[in-house]
């Protein structure tokens, strides 16, 4: 039988407040376990909770980006349930009337297609603390600097048809939520990871399938994995007799598998209700009007600017925006090429973007700024090197030896356009050559390539191949 | 006449002419209750050594000229209130050992008044009683007859202030704990609407409901006690944002054309004949006074006790979830794994009726329950509002008795939970409304103190006062002192 898979995805996203959702401690990441946590995320009994207003911001923020509804009232409610690194008993998030609702994006396809997904919804709420099961021999220790920090849950609707899909969608709220910086995105620390819904049903069939929840999945790998992983097993269930039951399961990235963590009969009552501690959130237009005016430029915005203002593809202005800041350094690029934005689309995507991922460094960490980039693509356009030269001179501003003019200075890289000198090394060429001569005038016209390459070979590649192929089809014709 | 008979103003005019010291004057009230409490069992913790450091600065203090109306007066504070560095139990065995690492706002405002705190005062296990038997300390016992309960919660502070053995003492009101078990002793107590004061560190039994409130055996000594404890604090999402006004500015004004609303829904069956004809009697002196006295009813009265025993102990089996045994308080000897923890540490930490309510509470949350308890009482309760609302549209404030009859004996609600529930049943509609409320001493039935109780619209605080006081200054029944305690 063929099987349609059906994925949702919820995204947790760590806020990028300095404080905690609901007390004035920090939320820095590595601190001394319990050293940020304050009597509020201790839950002491007396405490209270007060909403950190930067948190609001944020999530409206995110809503409008969304094209979602940012809700002019929304409830925050208590999620009831007994962990020892949740200190209240109850996790302050919202339920019934979420800050954020009803809005999609557009994720771009690999068959180059783009498909909208809809987000159902993103509500505030505080993360817990961490159980800390190693190092205390068969005791658990509980680190509760994370209990309190501020999280944007990112609810979809179960639009997703393949785990490429999933990881194209959580890759674009990925890059957005970077580009509102509400997130620093750090999967590695969990300020971006994410649930995964998925079910299968038979191709054409209308109604869903049974679906299980695959927890805590922090990396776009991990959750085309898991969701492969996932739809395999449940494909196995269902062709073996059996029927998908709903559950919870755990992605385990070292053995490659889901497994179960409790089914929906094990499942808590989280008894949700409104938090009698906070008062209903009321935003006016006015507030959410003046957190639009605050929104900069987004990813759909800008790549489909850069592909009119630069004439590049879809697919390349979708990869230059992918992160606010590749696109802030391809556009300075741009600026400092002399608004060559074709040339250093390919600079950028193509020699840059190689030494990066080779040496495992970010963009932000590139030893060749764009400035320095812009300026070699300057003497690429202005005929100073070729490109292939240009090459040697980027490996060079890489390793540290000084911009393109010092290097092509200190190297002697200047390409040779003075006709006179590079028809003497033409002569030469030819002179050493008399039999590939015969050859060529019999009509083996392809030895002209040869020639090009032994001039290039003479000038060390220095020589103008434009002035090199004119010189020589005289010699030769004459 | 000695300082224990004396009141606040009185008291403070004391100090700053000299005739004594605020160390004087806490040692006098720390030796009653040294001499009296153990018959009432009202106090659970005794500050005694920080009393007397804290009355020393507050004499310097005075001298100093800096002295706010409270500055060392001695005061007992509801163990219910964190106090850094002082067992903070709220009656409970769960937090015998808790001292509180902060103060609570309410705390730290009486102590930058330069109040004297002499300890803390006993209460029904976390604020859930009506009769003050719930507490892990014991009961506390009337001081008008021993035999007899104080009411509850806040009995302790109540039979308190009721033998002298302070002059002033905070409370809590969720369904009635301070007006209730000020009518049962004989005292005035004030609730003020909800918002008023900082709930902040004041441990939470049903957070919607629950507020801060004072107690003395006047009202203008009560409006001195309110005053400071009242104001916005930026800590408590529910407080409110509003200047707050001096209460004693009001207290001598004129009654005459004051509108006075009596539902008769207070005034049916199971009213206690006695306390009935108390409050008639009273009600009738302040129609001399010039007030003039209207029937109104209140149609949803009926509904309040099931509303309110959905939706306090709804958010008190959500509240004392941190109650774990994990971070502090009471923990089980050896638990075996972590369900284990749990289990114990609360089934042992608890007493019946904590456990009884979060059962209760659990229940009406659960799948399933929620809209059929939890989101109907929710409405229920606006439409008391909405009620009183109306109400306040043809009278300024609402009169009836605070309780429907005098002091029980010990134990003798104690195996009939809804009787017990029954005793707060015209107090409980004021905090599902957020409303004002107070009781005043206005008679003595059969040898035991009957209360009235005045309900204000929303920050008419300064209006119940200068009715309570007016009444005061033709009453007599706020000085009576139980005989053995004078």
């Amino acid at each position: 039988m063929e099987w349609e898979v059906v994925i949702g995805l919820e995204i947790h996203s760590q806020l990028a407040t300095r404080s905690k959702i609901f007390s004035g401690a920090s939320t820095a990441y590595g601190a001394a376990p319990n050293t940020q946590a304050c009597a509020v995320d201790l839950g002491l009994p007396g405490v209270l909770p007060v909403l950190n207003a930067e948190v609001v911001g944020m999530a409206a923020k995110f809503g409008l980006a969304t094209h979602s509804t940012v809700a002019q009232r929304s409830v925050f409610a208590r999620k009831n349930y007994f962990y020892p690194d949740l200190p209240k008993g109850y996790q302050i998030s919202q339920f019934e009337l979420p800050v954020v609702h009803d809005g999609y994006i557009d994720i771009d396809l690999e068959n180059g297609d783009s498909k909208r997904i809809g987000i159902t919804r993103a509500h505030l709420e505080e993360d817990a603390g961490k159980s800390l099961h190693e190092d205390f021999h068969g005791e658990t220790g509980i680190d509760l600097n994370r209990a309190g920090t501020p999280l944007l849950e990112i609810v979809s609707e179960p639009d997703m048809r393949s785990p490429a899909e999933a990881v194209a969608y959580m890759k674009k709220i990925h890059a957005l939520v970077r580009y509102l910086e509400i997130c620093d995105g750090n999967m590695q620390e969990g300020s971006f990871r994410c649930d995964a819904n998925v079910s299968i049903r038979p191709q054409g069939q209308e109604e869903y399938g049974t679906r299980a929840e695959i927890k805590n999945i922090n990396s776009f790998r991990f959750v085309e994995r898991a969701i492969n992983y996932e739809i395999e097993r449940q494909i196995d269930v269902i062709e073996s007799g059996g029927k998908v039951v709903q559950e919870t399961r755990l992605y385990d990235a070292d053995k490659n598998e889901t497994r179960s963590m409790r089914s929906k009969e094990e499942a808590n009552d989280y008894r949700y209700f409104p938090d009698p501690d906070l008062l209903p959130l009321e935003l006016d237009q006015a507030f959410i009007d003046a957190v639009a005016k605050t929104l900069p430029e987004l990813p759909d915005a800008k790549r489909d600017r850069f592909m009119q203002e630069f004439d590049l593809s879809r697919y390349d202005a979708g990869v230059l925006t992918a992160s606010r800041e590749l696109a802030e350094y391809f556009e300075k690029t741009v600026a400092a090429a002399g608004g060559e934005g074709k040339l250093s689309a390919n600079w950028v995507m193509g020699e840059l973007s190689g030494l990066l991922n080779k040496e495992g460094k970010d963009i932000t960490e590139s030893p060749v700024g764009p400035d320095m980039l812009g300026g070699m693509l300057q003497r690429i356009t202005d005929g100073t090197i070729s490109g292939k030269i240009a090459k040697q001179v980027f490996e060079a501003m890489w390793a540290g030896e000084g911009d393109a003019d010092a290097v092509i200075e200190k190297k002697g890289l200047k390409q040779i356009t003075d006709t006179g000198a590079i028809e003497a090394i033409v002569r030469e060429v030819l002179e050493n050559n008399p039999k590939q001569i015969e050859q060529y005038k019999a009509g083996q016209e392809k030895l002209m390539g040869y020639f090009v390459g032994q001039v290039m070979k003479a000038t060390q590649g220095k020589a103008n191949p434009g002035e090199v192929n004119k010189i020589l089809k005289q010699l030769l014709a004459g | 006449m000695t300082m224990f008979q004396k009141n606040i103003q009185e008291l403070a005019a004391g100090l700053t002419a000299g005739e004594y010291s605020s160390e004087e004057l806490t040692r006098h009230f720390l030796e009653r209750i040294e001499k009296y409490d153990s018959q009432l069992n009202s106090v659970i913790t005794l500050t005694a050594e920080a009393a007397l450091a804290d009355a020393r600065a507050a004499d310097q203090r005075r001298k100093d000229g800096q002295s706010t109306p409270l500055t060392g007066i001695p005061y007992l504070h509801k163990d219910i209130f964190c106090t850094q560095g002082v067992r903070t139990s709220c009656g409970s065995r769960m937090l015998d050992n808790f001292e509180a690492p902060y103060n609570a706002t309410v705390t730290q405002k009486l102590k930058d008044a330069g109040a004297v705190m002499l300890g803390k005062t006993n209460m029904d296990e976390f604020a859930m009683g009506s009769s003050n038997e719930t507490s892990f300390y014991g009961p506390v016992k009337n001081p008008w007859d021993q035999a007899r309960v104080p009411g509850g919660s806040s009995g302790g502070s109540a039979a308190a202030v009721a033998a002298r053995l302070a002059p002033l003492s905070t409370g809590t009101d969720t369904g009635g704990s301070i007006r209730q078990p000020a009518a049962l002793c004989g005292i005035t107590g004030i609730k003020p609407t909800y918002g008023r004061v900082s709930r902040y560190g004041m441990i939470a039994f049903a957070s919607s409901l629950d507020q801060a409130g004072a107690f003395a055996t006047s009202a203008a000594d009560a409006a001195q006690l309110l005053e400071i404890m009242s104001g916005f604090d930026e800590r408590d999402s529910t407080s409110i944002d509003r200047p707050v006004e001096s209460y004693s500015d009001f207290l001598a004004n004129d009654l005459s054309g004051l509108k006075i609303g009596l539902p008769r829904e207070f005034f049916s069956e199971g009213l206690d004949a006695g306390v009935g004809a108390a409050v008639e009697a009273a009600t009738d002196e302040l129609k001399k006074l010039g007030a003039e006295i209207k029937q109104i009813s209140l149609p949803n009265s009926g509904l309040a006790v099931p509303a309110y025993y959905v939706v306090a102990p709804a958010e008190c089996s959500s509240n004392l979830s941190r109650m774990d045994g994990v971070r502090f308080g009471y923990r089980c000897e050896d638990p075996k794994d972590l369900e284990d923890l749990y289990v114990r540490s609360r089934g042992e930490g608890f007493g019946a009726e904590v456990k009884r309510r979060i059962m209760i509470g659990t229940y009406a949350l659960s799948a399933g329950y929620y809209d059929a308890y939890y989101l109907k009482a929710q409405q229920v309760r606006r439409l008391i509002r909405d009620d009183f609302a109306a109400a306040f549209q043809d009278v300024d404030i609402i009169l009836g008795p605070t309780a429907p009859g005098t002091a029980f004996k010990l134990g003798e609600k104690s195996d009939d939970p809804v009787s017990m529930y029954l005793s707060d049943i015209y107090t409980i509609a004021v905090n599902l409304a957020g409303l004002p409320g107070m009781s005043v001493p206005c008679g003595i039935v059969d040898g035991l103190p009957a209360g009235l109780q005045l309900i204000g619209n929303y920050f008419d605080e300064g209006r119940l006062l200068n009715v309570a006081h007016q009444y005061q200054q033709v009453s007599d029944w706020h000085q009576q002192i139980p005989a053995g305690f004078a």
